[in-house]
């Protein structure tokens, strides 16, 4: 039990450097909203916990030619709190400010939100739709990885042993571009969404939609980028009959579980309608 | 194993503490500092009866480890009370009963402060969404919220 260390290092590479020459587990902690959960609850026991808040990166907002690269630890109530993020990208934030309560909010982040891998992550969807793509440090140096190739299955990711999410990128954001993220709960807070979608869609000067992202939450073992969906919109003018191809497609790319919380038919047919309503705020910003 | 030493200020005063890196900040505060106003309802994020401010952000501190708090600053509900004169708040929730068993109190008055400070005239839909991480199974919810209303509105009036 005793033998758990802390370790908060101040750099990347040390970072880096301690999480590689762990013996046993060890874990980033972030805001720790996941992490002291399962602590607790003996779903993980490491013998290693990095906390990365002191390392400046993860935890600043910065923007360089209308790049966003936001800490993958900062917390959620920061983010939204920056009023030039906020209104860059209100889908992303928005979705990231769903989680949990006022207290989670004051440590939740975007990079715990991703890392924990739960196929119903709020902000999830909302990043992917956006093209977000995340700086992963690691011993060997960093890479870029688009954020729906970070997730593999619940509680799985790609990252190797060593690597952590350092920054995620957001890009720079197209004239008409608008994004969006709705889910679906029973209650109106703290609860875990039984489907979202995350839209995000740009259109030209005479309103044609020319590019799409739609990503559906929680109707799969992770979140789902549907190129089809997003072929629905692209083209049209996201008009009744574009709407109703994207409902179609967004049900087609379901998979989800049957529980308690949601039946599998009803997930896959509130898949379609909230890529409708996601699609329908996603246009009123882009057009404003 | 060496216990972690940790340097730290709690409603303005410093403070040092030992620790072992399993206790959560919750922990740390109830049983080694003794400052038990904090409470454990769930330990696990869903109730906030473990609010309390950790450099200016509301938190809960069953989900914040106890050496994290190195170099930190704390607010609990030990430090809200200006002596003998209650906060505001706190007098309010007694004039209108907002406490039965009282388990949920320090948290909804850490939370429902850190609200009036960041929005000292909210809507009674922002103070409900505010503290709707602070469960409580007694009072139904409805004095709590008009007790942090009627406390802004006093506010400003003087
Ligand atoms: C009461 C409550 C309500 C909640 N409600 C919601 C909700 O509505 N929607 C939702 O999506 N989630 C919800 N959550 C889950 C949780 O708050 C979020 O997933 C949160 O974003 C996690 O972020 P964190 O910074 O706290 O992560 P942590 O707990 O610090 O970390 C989570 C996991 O990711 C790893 N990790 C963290 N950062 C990195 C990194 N930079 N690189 C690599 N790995 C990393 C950690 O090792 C750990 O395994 C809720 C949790 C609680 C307790
Ligand atoms: S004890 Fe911390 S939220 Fe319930
Ligand atoms: S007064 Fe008993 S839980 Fe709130």
């Amino acid at each position: 039990m005793s033998a758990l260390q802390y370790k908060a290092p101040t750099s990347v590479d040390e970072a880096a450097a301690l999480l590689a020459g762990a013996s046993g587990e060890a874990r980033v902690l972030a805001g720790g909203t996941d992490l002291l959960v399962q602590l607790r609850a003996a779903m993980i026991a490491p013998e290693l916990i990095v906390d990365v808040k002191h390392i400046p990166e993860l935890t600043s907002v910065s923007v360089e030619d209308g790049v966003y690269s936001i800490g993958a630890a900062a917390a959620s109530a920061e983010l939204h709190e920056n009023a030039d993020l906020f209104a860059m990208w209100p889908g992303v934030i928005e979705a990231m400010d769903l989680v949990g309560s006022t207290q989670i909010q004051g440590r939740a982040s975007l990079g715990g939100n991703l890392c924990n891998a739960s196929p119903a992550a709020d902000s999830v969807p909302a990043m992917i739709a956006a093209s977000a793509v995340c700086v992963i440090a690691g011993p060997n140096g960093t890479r870029e990885v688009p954020v729906e190739d970070v997730a593999t299955g619940p509680g799985q990711t790609s990252l190797a042993k060593g690597e952590f999410v350092v920054t995620i990128r957001l890009p720079k954001k197209a004239p008409r571009t608008g994004d969006a993220y709705l889910r679906f709960i029973p209650r109106t807070e703290m609860d875990i969404a039984v489907v979202g979608v995350g839209v995000c869609l740009t259109l030209d000067e005479g309103g044609v939609c020319t590019a799409a992202r739609v990503s559906l939450g929680a109707v799969a073992a992770r979140a789902l980028l549907v190129k089809d969906a997003a072929d629905a919109l692209i083209g049209t003018k996201c008009d009744d009959a574009a709407m109703a191809n994207l409902d179609a497609a967004a049900q087609a790319a379901c998979s989800p579980i049957n529980d308690k919380r949601g039946t599998i038919e009803f997930r896959t047919k509130v898949a379609g309608v909230l890529a409708r309503r996601a699609t329908a705020i996603a246009l009123e910003r882009a057009r404003s | 194993m060496a216990k972690n030493h940790v340097t730290t200020t709690i409603n303005g005063e410093p403070v040092e503490f030992l620790c072992e890196t399993q206790q959560t900040l919750l922990d740390v505060l109830r049983d080694e500092l003794q400052l038990t106003g904090s409470k454990e309802g769930c330990a696990s994020g869903d109730c906030g009866a473990c609010s309390v401010m950790v450099d200016d952000r509301l938190v809960c501190s069953c989900l914040v480890m106890g050496v994290e708090a190195e170099g930190s600053s704390i607010e609990t509900i030990e430090g809200m009370a200006d002596g003998e004169n209650l906060h505001p708040l706190q007098q309010k929730f007694l004039e209108n009963a907002a406490l039965q068993c009282g388990i949920c109190t320090p948290g909804f008055l850490i939370a429902a402060k850190s609200l009036l400070e960041k929005n000292p005239d909210p809507t009674e839909t922002e103070v409900r969404y505010w503290l709707a991480g602070n469960l409580c199974r007694c009072t139904g919810y409805d004095k709590i919220i008009r007790s942090v209303l009627e406390v802004a509105a006093e506010a400003k009036g003087a």
